[in-house]
């Protein structure tokens, strides 16, 4: 009875992140628009920057690092997957089942891009306030 | 006196750097993390096991001042091959090997390394030689399960291992000892090792 319960809390969507304001709180609706909404969630970030330091990584070892639960992971690693930027491999490894995470070329980049957006926009702060 | 109901606290925002600030340092964590969990070399651990089990046949299993020296020597080989594997397996995969997670366990590893440098000049001086392979073994066990902590679930469990296999031949016969120490540094090394080259990539 718990059980069902438990599931659909657990995959209920991630709360959105908070609306970003600029800097000195000028409007950022034009950078935000800009940015992988997709890349956006910490959990999904979390999981591609993991991956992109690492060849592969199980369900639980990204469990482990992400500190975050089952029905979570499953989730977003879904979303992830549906976006081409993981693979996802299911193996039997001694009769138990294994789930293995890779990224792909295209989470790769899509990663890279953000990563260009957060230092183009740190960039931006900095000019603004040495000004 | 009615106190006045306090308006709701209001949640600013966040500024688009200061998140963009926090999502970099997220970002450099995770990998970091990550990191940790690959660079543990496989390889490396079922070299030393290898190594391991030579020196252990070379030492024979009758404890005394040559039987230390060979065991001594082994030590310094494991601790080699360990620090050039992980660099090797760092390089290969093209990432900073004094990571936050690697520099954490080699911490961790170090403390009760060096308890058992100590402990076994004691032991030497007051010719306990028989209570060494026990020790050894429970000082190594504790040191992978400290700094296990950081890096995949397979160290937490050598190390458990370990201490398992230390707290029997600490209290098993001395003549067991031996094979402790063989069936520790050399057979759970090329085990685990092995696991860890197949499933988290050399």
């Amino acid at each position: 009875m718990a059980e069902p319960a438990r599931r659909r809390r657990a995959e209920r969507p991630a709360p959105a992140a908070p609306p970003l304001r600029g800097v000195k709180g000028e409007p950022a609706a034009d950078v935000a628009r800009e940015l992988d909404a997709l890349l956006h969630h910490r959990m999904r970030l979390g999981m591609v920057s993991a991956l992109a330091a690492a060849d592969a990584l199980g369900f639980n070892d990204l469990k482990t690092l992400l500190q975050t639960s089952d029905g979570n992971l499953s989730v977003h690693a879904r979303r992830l997957e549906d976006a081409g930027y993981v693979t996802c491999t299911k193996t039997f490894e001694n009769r138990r089942p294994r789930t293995d995470y890779r990224l792909t070329a295209r989470g790769r980049q899509a990663l890279g891009r953000y990563l260009g957006h957060m230092e183009a926009i740190i960039r931006a702060a900095k000019d603004t306030l040495g000004r | 006196m009615a106190s006045t109901p306090s308006a709701p606290p209001h949640r600013t925002p966040p500024a688009l750097h200061e998140r963009a600030l926090a999502d970099l340092r997220f970002i450099r964590r995770t990998m970091e993390g990550a990191a940790a969990f690959t660079t543990f070399s496989g390889a490396g651990l079922v070299a030393i096991g290898l190594s391991a089990l030579v020196a252990g046949i070379v030492a024979g299993p009758t404890p005394g001042a040559a039987w230390l020296g060979i065991w001594i020597a082994e030590a310094w080989l494991a601790l080699t091959l360990g620090v050039l594997s992980t660099l090797w397996k760092a390089r290969a995969a093209r990432l900073p090997v004094l990571a936050g997670p690697l520099r954490k366990f080699a911490l961790a590893l170090a403390a009760p390394l060096l308890v058992g440098v100590v402990l076994t000049t004691t032991l030497v001086r007051s010719g306990a030689y028989a209570v060494l392979p026990g020790t050894w073994l429970m000082l190594y066990g504790t040191g992978l399960l400290a700094g296990g902590a950081s890096s995949i679930r397979l160290v937490p469990i050598i190390g458990a291992c370990f201490l398992g296999l230390g707290v029997a031949a600490a209290l098993a016969p001395p003549g067991l000892g031996f094979a402790a120490l063989l069936l520790g540094f050399g057979g759970l090394h090329v085990a685990f090792g092995a696991l860890v080259a197949r499933g988290h990539g050399g």
